[in-house]
C-alpha cells in the first residue's frame, strides 16, 4: 500500500488536522517508510490464524453494577472553554 | 397477500431494516460508575472515564454483560462465548472520545429471529442478524441559540444493545410489529425499559425499493425514530420519495435521513463527501469479552416465560386464537392482568374469550378515555372476574354490564354491589317478558300491521320498546323469541 496526497488529505480531514503542502510531503514520506517496514510481517504466513487481539492471557476484568451519586458537573466543566448552566456550548453542529 | 405499492408506471415493493437501539436498564454506565439516571440536571453524571479524560480506562460493567444475553436468548439468537469490542472512530460534540466503544467483528450475539403475528391470524419470521453492545453518545441541543449547540453528557457511555434485523420487513405495518414485538420481549425480560419517549428504545430504518423478483435497490437510513408513528410516517414518506425519483428516471443516491417530526418528511443528514469512514479497530484498553457455556446457562436458566411461549399456552389452554393470544401477550401487565382475572373463578376458564373481549376492548377503551394504565386500573382483576361471571349466568346483560363497568371504573364498587343496588339483574321470567311484550303490541296495533305486511324491520321497534320498559333488563334472546312467536301467531 502506497499513501498518496490524497489519502494524506483524507486522514488529516478524518483527524482534523490542518497541513500545509510542506507537512503533506513530510508525511507522506513519513508514512511510506513505517508502511514499508510494517509489510515485512506480510512474509509471515498467516492462513488460518485467528488475528491476536490480545497478547496477555488474562480475562477482561468486570464490574458490579453499582452507580455513584457524585455530581462532578462543575470538574467536567472547569476546562470547558464555553458553558452555559451546565452545559458545554460549542460551536453549532448543524445536522 | 398483496403488498405492493402502486407507482405512476410500475407496482414497488418495499424492503426494510431495522437497527434498534434499546437502553440496558441498568444502575450503572457500560464502563464507568456514574449513574444512568433520565433526567437529571446536566452533566451531573459524567465521570472522568465518561468526559475522556486523558488516562482513564473503562471497565466493563457485569450486569450488562448478563442483559444481553438475556437479550439474545429472548430472540432465539445464537450466544457468542467469544466477542470484541471495537472502536468506531468519529468527531462529533457529543462524543468526547472520539470514537464509540461498539463492537465490530465479533458481537455478543449472533443471529436470531422473532415472530410477529397478523389480525388474520398468519405470522411471519423477522431474522436478526445481531445484537452488540456499544456506548450511547451525549445529547445535543441544537435551537437554543442561533450560534452555539448545547451538550450534555450524562448519556454519554449508557449501555445499549443495537439489534439489527434482517431486511425481511415488507410494510410499515409490519415494521411497526417488529419493534412492538422486541420492545415486549425486552419488557418481559426486563432488560430495557421500553420507553420510547424517553429514548429507551429508538430505532433507524433502512428502506429501499425494487420491482417484484428484483435485486434490492440502492437503501437510505432515516436516523433515530422513537415513536412507531413516526417509524410508519417515515417509512411512507420515504418509499414515495424514493418510488418517485425511480420512475422518472433518476436513481437512489444512498444516503443517512433525518425525518422531520413537524412536517412529516426526510432530508439527508449528510452529504456524500464527508461519508463516514469509522476507521474500527480492537480498543486496546479492553480484553476480549469471554463468556463461558456456565454462566450462559446460569443466565437462560434465569429467564421468565416470554410472550410467545405464554401465547401458545394461552392458546392450549383456553383455546384462544392466534391473535387474540397475541394481544394479550404482547405487554406482560395485560397478561398478567387476564391471568388473575381468569383465576379469580373456576368458571371463567369456560369463557376465556369473552374475559378477552372484556378486557381488551371494553377496559382498554375506558382506561384510554381517562388516561390510565392497566397497571393502576380502578376496577381490580377479581372486580373484573366477578363482573364476567355474572354476564356468564345470565344474571345480567351484556349491555347492562357495560352501564355496570363504568360505574366500577368511577365508583371503585364491586360489580355485586352495582347490581344489587340498582337492582339490574336481568329479567328472565318468561311470563313477566311475556306481559310487557303484550302491552307494547297492544299499544302499537299500526307497527303490528305494517310488520305483519313484511316490513321485518319493525321488529327493532318491538325489541326497543320492550326493552325499554323494562329498563333494558330482559334476557335479549327470551325478548327476541318470544316476540317472534307472539308476532307470528297474530299472522
Amino acid at each position: 500500500m502506497k499513501i498518496d496526497k490524497n489519502t494524506i488529505n483524507k486522514i488529516a480531514r478524518l483527524s482534523r488536522i490542518k497541513l500545509d503542502d510542506k507537512e503533506s510531503e513530510d508525511y507522506i514520506k513519513d508514512l511510506n517508510s513505517i508502511l514499508d517496514w510494517v509489510e515485512q510481517l506480510n512474509e509471515v504466513n498467516t492462513e488460518n490464524v485467528e488475528p491476536l487481539s490480545n497478547i496477555s492471557s488474562s480475562i477482561l476484568p468486570k464490574r458490579e453494577d453499582v452507580s455513584n451519586d457524585t455530581n462532578s458537573s462543575e470538574e467536567i466543566l472547569e476546562n470547558a472553554p464555553d458553558k452555559l448552566e451546565g452545559f458545554f456550548a460549542v460551536p453549532k453542529v448543524v445536522e | 397477500m398483496n403488498n405492493l405499492i402502486k407507482g405512476e408506471k410500475y407496482d414497488w415493493e418495499m424492503v426494510i431494516g431495522l437497527e434498534i437501539h434499546a437502553q440496558v436498564k441498568s444502575n450503572s454506565k457500560l464502563f464507568s460508575s456514574s449513574s444512568t439516571k433520565f433526567g437529571s440536571s446536566p452533566n451531573s453524571q459524567v465521570s472522568l472515564v465518561d468526559a475522556a479524560m486523558p488516562g482513564m480506562l473503562p471497565v466493563i460493567n457485569k450486569y450488562c454483560v448478563e442483559q444481553a444475553v438475556k437479550t439474545g436468548v429472548g430472540l432465539n439468537a445464537k450466544i457468542n462465548n467469544y466477542s470484541v469490542f471495537d472502536r468506531k472512530n468519529y468527531f462529533y460534540a457529543d462524543l468526547p472520545q472520539g470514537y464509540q466503544i461498539s463492537q465490530y467483528k465479533y458481537p455478543i450475539v449472533g443471529e436470531g429471529k422473532v415472530t410477529i403475528d397478523f389480525k388474520d391470524g398468519t405470522s411471519k419470521d423477522i431474522r436478526i442478524v445481531r445484537l452488540h453492545l456499544e456506548q450511547d453518545a451525549g445529547k445535543s441541543l441544537h435551537d437554543q441559540n442561533p450560534s452555539k449547540t448545547y451538550v450534555d453528557l450524562n448519556r454519554s457511555g449508557v449501555a445499549l444493545m443495537e439489534i439489527v434485523s434482517e431486511p425481511d420487513i415488507r410494510t410499515p405495518d409490519e415494521a411497526g410489529m417488529y419493534i412492538s414485538k422486541i420492545r415486549s420481549i425486552l419488557m418481559y425480560l426486563d432488560t430495557c425499559d421500553g420507553n420510547m419517549q424517553e429514548g429507551s428504545l429508538r430505532a433507524d430504518v433502512n428502506i429501499s425499493v425494487r420491482k417484484p423478483g428484483d435485486e434490492y435497490g440502492t437503501r437510505c437510513e432515516i436516523k433515530n425514530l422513537n415513536s412507531i408513528k413516526f417509524i410508519k410516517q417515515a417509512i411512507n414518506y420515504e418509499v414515495k420519495r424514493q418510488i418517485e425519483i425511480l420512475e422518472s428516471g433518476g436513481s437512489i443516491e444512498q444516503n443517512t435521513m433525518l425525518f422531520n417530526t413537524s412536517t412529516g418528511k426526510t432530508r439527508p443528514m449528510r452529504n456524500k463527501e464527508e461519508a463516514h469512514d469509522y476507521r474500527y479497530f480492537p480498543d486496546p484498553d479492553l480484553l476480549p469479552l469471554e463468556i463461558s457455556k456456565e454462566e450462559i446457562g446460569k443466565i437462560k436458566s434465569s429467564i421468565p416465560e416470554l410472550p410467545d411461549e405464554l401465547k401458545n399456552k394461552f392458546i392450549e389452554t383456553y383455546k384462544l386464537s392466534n391473535y387474540d393470544a397475541s394481544v394479550l401477550t404482547a405487554e406482560k401487565q395485560t397478561s398478567d392482568y387476564f391471568n388473575e382475572t381468569i383465576n379469580s373463578d373456576p368458571e371463567l376458564k369456560n369463557h376465556a374469550k369473552i374475559v378477552v373481549n372484556w378486557i381488551t376492548s371494553e377496559l382498554f377503551s375506558l382506561l384510554n378515555k381517562n388516561n390510565q394504565d392497566l397497571n393502576n386500573s380502578p376496577v381490580s382483576p377479581e372486580n373484573l372476574g366477578q363482573l364476567i361471571k355474572l354476564i356468564s349466568t345470565n344474571e345480567i346483560s351484556g349491555k347492562i354490564a357495560k352501564d355496570v363497568l363504568e360505574d366500577m371504573f368511577s365508583s371503585g364498587k364491586t360489580a355485586r354491589q352495582i347490581v344489587d343496588e340498582k337492582g339490574l339483574q336481568q329479567v328472565t321470567d318468561q311470563g313477566e317478558i311475556a306481559k310487557v311484550i303484550d302491552e307494547v303490541i297492544e299499544e302499537n296495533p299500526k307497527m303490528v300491521e305494517q310488520y305483519l305486511a313484511g316490513k321485518d324491520k319493525l321488529l327493532g321497534f318491538f325489541v326497543g320498546q320492550a326493552m325499554k320498559l323494562t329498563k333494558g333488563k330482559a334476557n335479549p334472546k327470551m325478548l327476541n323469541d318470544i316476540l317472534k312467536q307472539k308476532l307470528n301467531k297474530k299472522n
